[in-house]
C-alpha cells in the first residue's frame, strides 16, 4: 500500500508492498512538522493510488504529496493519468486501491461534496459554469452551509431574516471576489454567454467562494487567450501568497516550469519524477517520456 | 438594502398579479361570450365561469408542483397523475365515513388533506430513493411506471374492498364550505347556518328562482374561492422557497449536477427532499382537483397518464422555471385549450345547422368527393373533445420550435433572497439595471 516517494527528488515507484522504512517515516514527520508551522494545515497526501477501468489501469500506484501553501504542478503526457488522479482525489471516482489523505484524514472514497466540504475543491478541464444562471448566482451558490439551503428556513418568516442577512454578507464577499478576478462588469449576465477564458476565471472565483484550503486546478489555462492567461496566473500567485495551496494540472511544460516550485511528473499512471524545475529538466526519464520534446 | 429587495420583489409580484389578472379577464370574457352565444341562463353562465376558475386553480396547483421538479431541479417526473391519485385516495380513505362502502376512517378533513400530502411524499420517497440515483431519462421511465402501478393498484379487484376498485370511492366528503353554510351538509335545502344565511342572502342571484340552484352555485363559488386561496398560498410558499439559496442549489442541479457536487452540495439529498416536496404538492393538487367540487366519485381512470401530459404542456406554455408562468400556463391551457374548444364546437354546430353528422371518418370523407363539405365539418365538430388534443400537439410543436422558453421562461428569475446586484463596496445606489 504505502509506497513512499523519496523526499522531493526523482522517484520511480516500484511495486506496492514496500515495507515502511525509517526514511519515509522521518520524511512524514518532517512534512507534518512543516505543516504545523504553516498557517493553513497539512498537505494532501496520495499513497499508492490505483485506478482500473475494466482492463485498463489509468493510475498505477501513484504516490505524492502537496505541501501547504505551495503551487505544485502535475504534468504528464496525454493519458498519463493526471485527470483520473484528480477524479480519485475529489471523489468523482473511487480508487481501486491506495489512499488519499487530506489534513491527516483519510478521504478515500468520499463523495465529491464531502471532499469539497473538507476544504478541497476543484475546477474542471472543461469549465462547468452553470449556463442559465447569472455570474452572481454562480458565485452565490458556492459558499458552504448557507442557512437558506433549508426550505423551512427560507420560507418561515422569522427564520428568513437570518437567511437574508447571511446572504447580504456573502453578497459582499462575492462582489469583492468578482472585482479581484475582474469579472464584476459581467456580474449580471448569464454564465452561458461568457467567453471561454471568462468561464475559467469564473470557475476559479466560484471555487474560492467555498472558502477552501486547497484548490485543484484542472488545466485552468486551456482555451484561454494569452492576456487572460497572464491574468489568471497572476491571480494564482497572489492567492498562493494569501495562503491557499494549489495543485495545478497542465500539459504545457513551460508554464509549469516557470510557475510551480514543485513539480510532479506522471507517466503511464505512475509518478515518474518529482522535484523542482531543475530536477525535472535534468531527469532523463522525463526527457524520454516526453520523447525528444524540448524540456529546457 | 433589504428595502430595495422588498420593493423590487414587490413590484415583480404586482406585475405578475397583473399577468394573471389579465389572463383571467381574457378567460372570463371568452366564456361570457360563449355562454351568451349558447343562450345560457344566468346561472349557467356564472356556473361556467366558476368551472373555469376551478380548472385554472387546480391546473395551477399541479403545474406549480411540477415546476418545482422539472422547472427548477430538472427532475423529469412524468408520473404526476399517480402522485395526485395517492393524495386524493389517501385523503378520502382517511375522511370518508366509517360506515360507507368502501369504508373510511371518518377523520376530520384537515387530517385527510395532510395525510394525503404525506402519503404522496412517502410514495415519492420510495420511488425517488432508487430512481434519483439514475440519469434523468430513467427517472422519467420510473415515474411513469410508478404512476401506472398506482392506478392499477387502485383499479385492482384484490383491493376493491378498500379502494372501490374500478368504480372508486363514491363517498367524497362534502366541501367544507357546505358544512360551513348548512346545518345539515348532506341536504342542500336544510336550514342554513347564520353565516350561510347571510351569504345566501347576499348572493341572491336575480332570475334564479330555485333555492337549490342558487345555493349549490353559491357553495361551488365559495369552494372554488377556497381552492384559489390554496393556490395563492402554494404560490407564495414556492416563490419564497426558490428565491433563496435553496433555489440556487436546485437550479445548479438542473444545470450541472457534477458542478454542484464539486462545490460541496449534497445533490442527492436536495433532489430527494425536493422530489418529496413536489410530490406532496401534487397530492394536494389531486385532493383539490378530484376530491372537491362537482365530483361524485374518485376512480382510477381519472388518473391516466394523459393528465400528466396536460400538466406538462401547461408548464411548457407558461415557461418552465417560472412560478408565475406556471399559473399562467395552467390558466391558458385549462381555459382556452381544454374547456373552450368543445363549447365552440357546440356553438358552430348549432350556427351552421349541421345535423346528422357521420359517425366515422369514412362517412365524412365520402361526400367530399361530391363536393359536400358539411358532413366532414359535422364530423370534426362532433369530435372536438378529441380533436382539441391535435390542436394542443400543433401548439406544442410550434412552441418548442419558436418559443421553447414559454411565455415567461425567458425572464431571468434570480434565485436569491436578496437583490444580488447591490454592490456593497462601491454602491452607487441606482446602478441596478432591471
Amino acid at each position: 500500500m504505502s509506497d513512499e516517494p523519496g523526499p522531493a527528488t526523482t522517484n520511480i515507484p516500484d511495486d506496492v508492498e514496500t515495507p515502511d522504512e525509517l526514511d519515509p517515516e522521518s520524511h512524514d514527520s518532517a512534512v507534518e512538522e512543516a505543516a504545523k508551522r504553516t498557517p493553513r494545515g497539512i498537505p494532501l497526501r496520495v499513497d499508492g493510488l490505483r485506478k482500473e477501468f475494466g482492463g485498463i489501469t489509468a493510475v498505477d500506484g501513484a504516490s505524492f504529496q502537496v505541501e501547504a501553501g505551495s503551487l505544485t504542478g502535475l504534468i504528464g503526457p496525454n493519458g498519463a493519468g493526471k485527470s483520473t488522479t484528480f477524479n480519485c482525489i475529489t471523489g468523482v471516482h473511487t480508487p481501486t486501491a491506495g489512499q488519499v489523505q487530506f489534513n491527516g484524514e483519510n478521504i478515500t472514497g468520499l463523495e465529491p461534496h464531502e471532499v469539497a466540504n473538507r476544504g478541497l475543491v476543484r475546477t474542471f478541464q472543461i469549465a462547468r459554469e452553470l449556463e442559465e444562471m447569472t455570474v452572481l448566482e454562480n458565485m452565490m451558490l458556492a459558499p458552504k452551509h448557507q442557512r437558506g439551503e433549508s426550505v423551512v428556513r427560507s420560507v418561515t418568516p422569522g427564520l428568513r431574516r437570518d437567511v437574508v442577512s447571511q446572504e447580504e454578507e456573502l453578497r459582499e464577499e462575492v462582489w469583492e471576489m468578482l472585482e479581484f478576478f475582474e469579472l464584476d462588469h459581467i456580474a449580471e449576465v448569464e454564465a452561458g454567454t461568457l467567453s471561454g477564458g471568462q468561464r475559467k476565471l469564473l470557475e476559479m472565483a466560484r471555487a474560492l467562494m467555498t472558502d477552501p484550503e486547497m484548490v485543484l486546478l484542472d488545466e485552468p489555462l486551456a482555451g484561454v487567450n494569452p492576456t487572460l492567461e497572464e491574468k489568471l496566473l497572476e491571480r494564482i500567485h497572489e492567492l498562493r501568497e494569501d495562503g491557499y495551496t494549489f495543485l495545478f494540472v497542465e500539459h504545457d511544460m513551460d508554464i509549469i516550469m516557470e510557475h510551480c516550485e514543485h513539480i510532479i511528473v506522471m507517466h503511464q499512471g505512475k509518478v515518474l519524477a518529482e522535484g523542482g524545475a531543475d530536477d525535472i529538466r535534468n531527469n532523463e526519464a522525463v526527457v524520454e517520456a516526453y520523447l525528444g520534446e524540448d524540456v529546457s | 438594502m433589504s428595502t430595495d429587495t422588498d420593493t423590487e420583489s414587490r413590484s415583480r409580484l404586482v406585475t405578475d398579479a397583473g399577468y394573471i389578472a389579465g389572463a383571467m379577464l381574457l378567460l372570463y370574457i371568452v366564456f361570457l361570450i360563449l355562454g351568451t352565444l349558447q343562450g345560457y341562463p344566468l346561472e349557467g353562465i356564472i356556473s361556467s365561469l366558476q368551472r373555469v376558475t376551478f380548472l385554472v386553480a387546480v391546473y395551477g396547483l399541479a403545474v406549480l408542483a411540477l415546476n418545482l421538479h422539472w422547472g427548477y431541479a430538472g427532475l423529469f417526473n412524468i408520473g404526476v397523475a399517480g402522485f395526485m391519485a395517492v393524495g386524493v385516495y389517501t385523503s378520502i380513505m382517511l375522511t370518508a365515513p366509517v360506515g360507507a362502502s368502501p369504508p373510511g376512517l371518518g377523520l376530520p378533513l384537515p387530517i385527510g388533506i395532510i395525510g394525503g400530502m404525506l402519503a404522496s411524499a412517502l410514495v415519492g420517497l420510495i420511488a425517488g430513493l432508487p430512481a434519483l440515483r439514475l440519469r434523468s431519462d430513467y427517472l422519467a421511465i420510473m415515474t411513469v411506471a410508478v404512476s401506472e402501478i398506482i392506478r392499477f393498484t387502485y383499479n385492482s379487484n384484490t383491493f376493491s374492498q378498500y379502494t372501490g376498485g374500478a368504480s372508486g370511492f363514491g363517498s367524497i366528503p362534502p366541501s367544507p364550505i357546505r358544512e360551513l353554510f348548512l346545518q345539515d351538509a348532506s341536504s342542500i335545502i336544510s336550514e342554513p347556518t347564520a353565516l350561510g344565511a347571510a351569504v345566501f342572502g347576499f348572493m341572491e342571484f336575480p332570475g334564479i328562482g330555485q333555492l337549490e340552484i342558487g345555493r349549490a352555485l353559491t357553495i361551488n363559488i365559495f369552494s372554488t374561492l377556497l381552492i384559489v386561496v390554496v393556490l395563492a398560498a402554494v404560490y407564495l410558499f414556492l416563490v419564497r422557497a426558490v428565491n433563496s439559496p435553496y433555489g440556487r442549489v436546485l437550479k445548479s442541479i438542473r444545470e450541472d449536477e457534477v458542478a454542484a457536487q464539486s462545490l460541496g452540495k449534497n445533490t442527492s439529498r436536495f433532489k430527494l427532499k425536493t422530489f418529496m416536496l413536489g410530490c406532496a404538492l401534487m397530492g394536494l393538487a389531486g385532493i383539490m382537483w378530484f376530491g372537491a367540487i362537482g365530483q361524485s366519485s374518485v376512480y382510477p381512470n381519472a388518473f391516466r397518464p394523459e393528465i400528466t401530459f396536460y400538466i406538462f404542456i401547461a408548464l411548457i406554455i407558461g415557461g418552465a422555471g417560472s412560478n408565475t408562468g406556471s399559473v399562467l400556463g395552467g390558466a391558458l391551457f385549462a381555459g382556452l385549450l381544454f374547456e373552450a374548444p368543445p363549447r365552440v364546437a357546440t356553438i358552430l354546430t348549432d350556427a351552421l345547422g349541421v345535423t346528422n353528422a357521420p359517425d366515422t371518418i369514412i362517412g365524412a370523407l365520402g361526400p367530399i368527393a361530391s363536393g359536400q363539405l358539411t358532413p366532414m365539418l359535422g364530423f370534426l365538430l362532433d369530435n372536438m373533445s378529441q380533436l382539441r388534443f391535435i390542436f394542443v400537439g400543433v401548439l406544442l410543436i410550434y412552441l418548442i420550435q419558436r418559443r421553447p422558453e414559454g411565455l415567461l421562461g425567458h425572464r431571468s428569475e434570480i434565485a436569491a433572497a436578496t437583490d444580488l446586484s447591490v454592490r456593497p463596496s462601491q454602491s452607487k445606489g441606482g446602478e441596478t439595471d432591471e
